[in-house]
C-alpha cells in the first residue's frame, strides 16, 4: 500500500488544508529575507550604540532605511506568525484551544507588525 | 469485551518519550531551533517598543534607553541577538537539508557543530564591536 490519494489529488499535490507547500515555502522565503534584513538590523543598532535621539531618529528617518526596516518587519512576522503556527499544531491538540492560540497567534504577529510600521512611517515622514 | 476495556487492561506499549535517549548535539539544536524561534517571537514585542518610543519622542525614548542600557537590558538584548545568531544557523542547516544534502552521519555532526559554536563566537564578537562603537575601549 503505497498511496492512498487519488489520482487527481496526487495531480493538484495541495494535500488535507488544500494550501499545499504554500506555508513551508513562504517558510523558506521568508527566512532566506530574514538574513540579510536582520543583519542589516544588527549592524545598524552596533554602529550606533550609545548614539542619542537626534542621531537615531535621523538615521532611522532616512527613508532607504524606513524601506528597509519595512522589508524587515514584513518579512520577520510573516515568518515567525507561520512558525509559531507549527508549534502551536504540533503541541496544542483541542479543537477549541487550538482555534483560540491561532487566533491569538495572527492578532499578536498583526499587532506588533502594524505597530512597527506606524512607528517607522511615522520616524521618516517627521523627517 | 469491548476493545476499549481490553486496552485499560493491557495497556498499549508507548513509544519511549524524550526522557530516555541520551543527549546528543543534533537533538538539543533541534530543540534550541524551535527555542529561539519562539523567544524571537515574543522579542518581537521589544522591537516595537522601541521604535514606538523613537517615533512618540525624546522622552518616551529616554524611557526605553533606561531599560535598554541597565544591566539586566543588555542581558535580554545579549541573549536576544545570540537567539537570533542561533536560529539564523538553524535556519541555513534547514536550508541545507532542504536541498537533500548533507544527511549521512559525518556531514550531520560537522554541520552540527558549526551552527553550535558559530552563533557564540558572532555574537561575542558583535558585542566587543558595539561596545568599542560606545567608546569602551
Ligand atoms: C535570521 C534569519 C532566519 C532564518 C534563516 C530562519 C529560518 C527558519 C526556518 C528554516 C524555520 C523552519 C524550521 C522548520 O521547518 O522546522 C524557522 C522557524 C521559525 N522561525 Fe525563523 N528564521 C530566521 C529569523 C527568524 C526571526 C527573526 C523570527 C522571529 C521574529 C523567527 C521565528 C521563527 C519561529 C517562531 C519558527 C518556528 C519554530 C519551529 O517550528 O520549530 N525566525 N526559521
Amino acid at each position: 500500500m503505497s498511496d492512498m490519494r487519488t489520482p487527481l489529488s496526487r495531480a493538484r499535490g495541495l494535500g488535507s488544508a488544500k494550501k499545499g507547500t504554500h506555508h513551508f515555502w513562504m517558510q523558506r522565503v521568508t527566512a532566506l529575507a530574514n538574513i540579510p534584513l536582520t543583519l542589516f538590523l544588527v549592524g545598524a543598532l552596533v554602529v550606533h550604540a550609545g548614539a542619542d535621539y537626534a542621531t537615531m531618529t535621523a538615521f532611522l528617518g532616512n527613508p532607504l532605511v524606513g524601506v528597509v526596516m519595512l522589508l524587515l518587519i514584513v518579512s520577520a512576522i510573516y515568518h515567525m506568525r507561520l512558525g509559531l503556527q507549527v508549534v502551536i499544531e504540533d503541541y496544542i491538540h483541542g479543537e477549541a484551544s487550538k482555534l483560540l492560540a491561532l487566533i491569538a497567534n495572527n492578532f499578536f504577529a498583526l499587532t506588533i507588525g502594524v505597530a512597527c510600521c506606524v512607528a517607522v512611517l511615522k520616524l521618516v515622514t517627521a523627517q | 469485551m469491548s476493545d476499549q476495556v481490553e486496552t485499560q487492561k493491557h495497556p498499549r506499549p508507548l513509544s519511549p518519550h524524550i526522557q530516555i535517549y541520551r543527549w546528543t548535539l543534533t537533538m538539543v539544536l533541534s530543540i534550541l531551533h524551535r527555542a529561539t524561534g519562539v523567544a524571537l517571537y515574543a522579542g518581537t514585542a521589544l522591537l516595537a517598543g522601541w521604535l514606538l518610543a523613537a517615533a512618540s519622542g525624546e522622552e518616551a525614548y529616554a524611557v526605553v534607553q533606561s531599560i535598554s542600557t541597565a544591566w539586566y537590558g543588555r542581558l535580554v538584548l545579549f541573549g536576544y541577538s545570540w537567539a537570533l545568531f542561533h536560529h539564523m544557523f538553524g535556519g541555513l542547516r534547514h536550508f541545507i537539508w532542504d536541498t537533500g544534502r548533507g544527511f549521512d552521519l559525518r556531514h550531520v555532526e560537522i554541520i552540527a557543530r558549526v551552527t553550535a559554536f558559530v552563533p557564540p563566537v558572532l555574537t561575542i564578537v558583535v558585542w566587543v564591536l558595539a561596545y568599542s562603537y560606545l567608546g569602551a575601549f
